[in-house]
């Protein structure tokens, strides 16, 4: 190293030491950090695949084979895509109410699209069985008419549709009021519809918030334990998700066969962290560059 | 919508605000609100005395100690360790620190029933951790103990989330403002850093709370379930339920609403009160 | 395309913006609306534009009226301050975004939008920067590109918003004469709103000066600067001497003054001089001089200014001088001069 970059290091280091821990700290602290990752993240999720893979991967794949899985996925798969497109409807429908307009009461309207995510997914059950059961508000009225919503599928959507309710709203909302109604208002002047403005104005720009919003909505659709197990019945073959039929296959003791289960589900929880990833990525590199909504100062340099 | 427009601070030239307004609202009613007071209803038909009975049987009382005691611990051990975490995230570099970094959210991400079983097979007696601590004499699995681990693990996320935000937009150079006073790394972090990180650390611990405290898949599992003992307040309501005491499942149930929108609404002060701090600057 | 606001009142709450405001510009005119933050001058810019409504009055552009138009009907070209480009469109997107939403039967072939925004782009000097995205782009360019996206739909009306406002003074004047000669090339009818008085009384054909909502003079650029109608409009257009009293070119001001007594209506007289109007000699030459020590001398710049203060009183008197002039007499802190005004206005003003 020459002297010029021997005094520049040393500079920096010096620079840094003003501003940072002794070493000693330092290490003491990443070790705290990591030992309780290690515990209560690293483990667990290690553990989720030593234990399906524990007989085998022909046992594995076995698990999958067998018709109550395969109805627990079919299941699992409807109640999402029915579940997610409706509430990707209401998620930019309330978005664009909220970031586009000033009105009386938004602010209520805001905390409380947070409800579901705040109640317990036994209660988010329980609303349904006391409204759609047999002892139920409806409940008289749909025995008469042969129509099934508690331990049938109709029940496992609502109920799912309503944990999940918030997620796409959630990441639509900060996203939009932050982007402002310039744009809007600039593709107006221009002539465009209403319309026209949404689809290639609006959502171009929140293409990735959604994407992750659809994404994060979908995994939690598909994994909803407790509010499903309220109006499920439990019912093999018919009204059993995935997250159900691990329940069942760990109380038969079959843990090889639950683990296997499970793994799918963690899968598909890795993809969405990956999904995040990829998405933050993307819109913090896009707010870094210049931007006028971060940098607007009278007089900042062009 | 007409009568939509009334609401409207100032008419828009933006189109669409009947409409996605009044489309929201009517899916959100009737999904969330309906069915919400339709719990709040029901309560209605029980008397006082049925209603207070159910809400304060010895069953009930041990499960809300163990609900809220180990959601409590949990979230003050997340309080600690989570801001440590968030601290090492925003201010080291290590390798594989981005994928630790998206590995936190796991927790959220997660399937409550898959975290459930597995924290389950980890804790028993042969499981990789279990066997190390059962000739210890300590028991995790099915004890409340295997709670306080469970809700842990579910209020990981919500702390490291919340502080690291604020710990990125931290001014370098208020540190170096007070370096150059004198102070040493300790005071700079105590008057400095603390003060900034506060309202976030509690809006942190209070989110970890609120999930916990109605917490079911992850926990279920690694409870012992056993009545008075190690049984949390969403099974118990559960419980009712396969019982067809629908009032009793009810009157409970109400209880855990009541205690959520508390917690919601404690956070939404939180958040108001830092934010009213930072503009007063 | 003339303009006309006829009485136009717009309150936001119980806040009034805009009140009873009335102008007309001609075909082809560049009127600059001028005014401190919160006098209303983007509000009835968006107004003119479709973007608010007015509680009262009416808009007319070319002798029809639109006060109930919609916006997407107007033809109006707007250039926001904060430029709202599209930011996930290239520059060429964005300028033919206008034509791309025209109605089927309207709408130009692939290639005459192409060839239009070519056009443009070279009209705004920013050809070579076609594929790049709002966010690759300084402020200047951001504005210039969004200049030629309202102009694509050959508007009969171009508003721009305080289109300057967000860039730094050097970039500023190269645009503000930019446009100018942009618009002698095109003679669009435009308003331009803004609170740089310089950039008014530069690039504009008239100035409407406004505060707190209602029109205090509209006028030429020379007009409203010798001949300013209130002591708004004199202090807002640059930089003023206030002396209480009427200081007039024969009497002695600082008498007057402290024998002011306010008139009938609660008002008394107030002389305005610009501090370029006053003259300094080193002795006493006329009685109606003022005396004043000279406190700071500022040499750095085009001109040289000096802070004097006065011997009655505790005024601080602000004087702007040639450099040849300041030379001549050789002034230096703690020097005793004598003021005499070359133009003053006097204005009634209620009493404080």
């Amino acid at each position: 190293m020459s002297a010029e970059t021997v005094a520049r290091v040393r500079n920096d280091e010096w620079k840094a030491s003003l501003t940072s821990e002794r070493a000693v700290v330092r290490w003491a602290l990443i070790v705290a950090a990591l030992g309780y990752l290690t515990l209560f993240l690293f483990i667990p999720l290690a553990a989720v695949f030593t234990e399906a893979l524990k007989n085998g991967v022909e046992s594995y794949f076995a698990s999958f084979a067998d018709p109550d899985a395969l109805a627990a996925i079919r299941l699992t798969f409807i109640a999402a895509s029915l579940a997610v497109p409706l509430n990707l409807m209401f998620g930019i429908a309330a978005a664009w109410a909220i970031a586009k307009f000033e009105f009386v009461g938004k602010q209520i309207l805001i905390t409380l699209i947070d409800i579901p995510l705040a109640v317990s997914p036994v209660i988010s059950g329980l609303i349904y069985v006391l409204l759609f059961g047999a002892q139920g508000w409806v409940g008289p009225w749909l025995a008469e008419h042969d129509i099934k919503i508690i331990f049938a599928l109709p029940g496992i959507v609502l109920a799912t549709t309503f944990v999940t309710v918030p997620f796409i709203a959630r990441e639509l909302i900060p996203l939009m009021q932050s982007q402002g109604r310039e744009e809007e208002e600039a593709a107006l002047t221009l002539g465009a519809s209403g319309w026209q403005t949404f689809t290639r104005v609006t959502l171009p720009n929140i293409k990735w918030s959604l994407l992750y919003g659809v994404i994060l909505c979908n995994a939690r659709a598909m994994g909803e334990f407790g509010a499903v197990s309220v109006v499920s019945g439990h019912i093999r073959g018919l009204t059993n998700t995935l997250p159900l039929h691990v329940e069942i296959l760990y109380n038969e003791y079959n843990a090889v066969g639950a683990f296997a289960v499970a793994s799918l589900l963690t899968l598909l929880a890795i993809v969405t962290l990956i999904a995040k990833t990829m998405i933050e990525r993307k819109t913090a590199s896009s707010r870094t560059a210049h931007d006028p909504v971060w940098s607007a100062q009278p007089g900042s340099p062009s | 919508m007409r009568p939509l427009a009334l609401v409207l601070k100032q008419p828009s030239v933006l189109p669409g605000f009947g409409l996605t307004l009044g489309f929201a609202l009517f899916y959100f009613s009737l999904i969330v609100l309906i069915p919400l007071s339709g719990l709040v209803v029901k309560t209605t038909t029980l008397t006082w005395e049925q209603f207070w009975h159910t809400v304060t049987e010895p069953r009930a009382l041990a499960s809300y100690q163990l609900t809220f005691g180990a959601s409590f611990l949990g979230a003050l051990i997340n309080g600690f360790f989570g801001s440590v975490v968030a601290w090492v995230l925003v201010r080291y570099r290590f390798p594989g620190r981005s994928i630790v970094d998206a590995l936190v959210d796991l927790p959220f991400a997660l399937p409550t029933a898959v975290a459930g079983i597995t924290l389950t097979a980890i804790y028993s007696s042969n499981g990789w951790i279990g066997h190390y601590l059962e000739p210890l004499g300590i028991q995790v699995a099915f004890t409340p103990l295997g709670v306080l681990v469970a809700l842990t693990f579910i209020g990981l996320p919500f702390v490291v989330r919340t502080v690291q935000p604020v710990l990125q937009d931290l001014d370098m150079e208020v540190e170096e403002a007070a370096t150059t006073l004198g102070a040493n790394r300790w005071q700079t972090f105590r008057a400095v850093i603390v003060p900034e990180l506060w309202p976030a650390l509690l809006t942190g611990m209070a989110m970890a709370f609120a999930r916990s405290v109605g917490e079911y898949g992850s926990v279920i599992f690694i409870a012992g379930n056993m009545p008075l003992k190690s049984e949390i307040t969403p099974l118990l309501i559960m419980t009712k339920l396969e019982q067809y005491d629908y009032a009793g499942a009810t009157a409970l149930g109400v209880v855990m609403l009541v205690v959520s929108f508390i917690l919601a609404l404690m956070i939404n002060l939180i958040q108001w009160w830092s934010s009213r701090r930072h503009t007063a600057r | 395309m003339s303009i006309q606001v006829d009485h136009v009142t717009k309150r936001f709450g119980s806040f009034t913006v805009l009140n009873d405001v009335s102008l007309h510009a001609q075909a082809g005119e560049l009127i600059a609306l001028l005014g401190p933050s919160g006098c209303g001058k983007t509000t009835l810019l968006r107004i003119l534009a479709g973007l608010e409504r007015p509680d009262q009055g009416r808009i007319l552009l070319h002798g029809i009226e639109v006060t109930d138009q919609r916006i997407t009907d107007r033809r109006v070209g707007f250039v926001f301050q904060h430029y709202a480009l599209f930011r996930h469109m290239t520059v060429t997107e964005n300028v033919a975004f206008g034509l791309s939403v025209l109605p089927q039967a309207q709408r130009p072939s692939p290639d005459k939008i192409q060839k239009k925004v070519d056009e443009l782009l070279s009209l705004v000097q920013m050809r070579a920067m076609a594929d790049r995205y709002p966010n690759q782009l300084s402020g200047g360019q951001r504005q210039r590109v969004a200049l030629a996206r309202a102009l694509a739909v050959e508007p009969k009306l171009l508003l721009l918003d305080e289109p300057f406002g967000a860039l730094d003074a050097k970039v500023r004047k190269e645009l503000r004469r930019w446009l100018r000669r942009l618009h002698d090339e095109l003679h669009i009818t435009s308003i331009l709103v803004t609170h740089d008085q310089e950039e008014a009384l530069e690039a504009a054909d008239r100035i409407v000066v406004l505060n707190q909502g209602h029109i205090e003079q509209t006028g030429t650029p020379e007009e409203v600067y010798e001949n300013p109608a209130t002591p708004f409009v004199y202090q807002f257009l640059g930089d003023v001497n206030v002396f209480h009293g009427r200081m007039s070119q024969d009497r002695p001001a600082h008498e007057e003054a402290s024998r002011q007594e306010p008139d009938a209506s609660g008002e008394h007289e107030v002389t305005f001089v610009r501090p370029h109007d006053l003259e300094l000699s080193l002795s006493r030459t006329t009685p109606t001089q003022l005396e004043a020590t000279v406190r700071f001398v500022i040499t750095a710049g085009s001109r040289v200014r000096l802070e004097l203060v006065s011997k009655d009183s505790p005024q601080i008197i602000s004087v702007e001088l040639t450099k040849d002039r300041y030379r001549e007499l050789k002034l230096q802190q703690d020097d005793v001069v004598f003021v005499h005004p070359k133009q003053l206005h006097v204005f009634k003003m209620p009493c404080p």
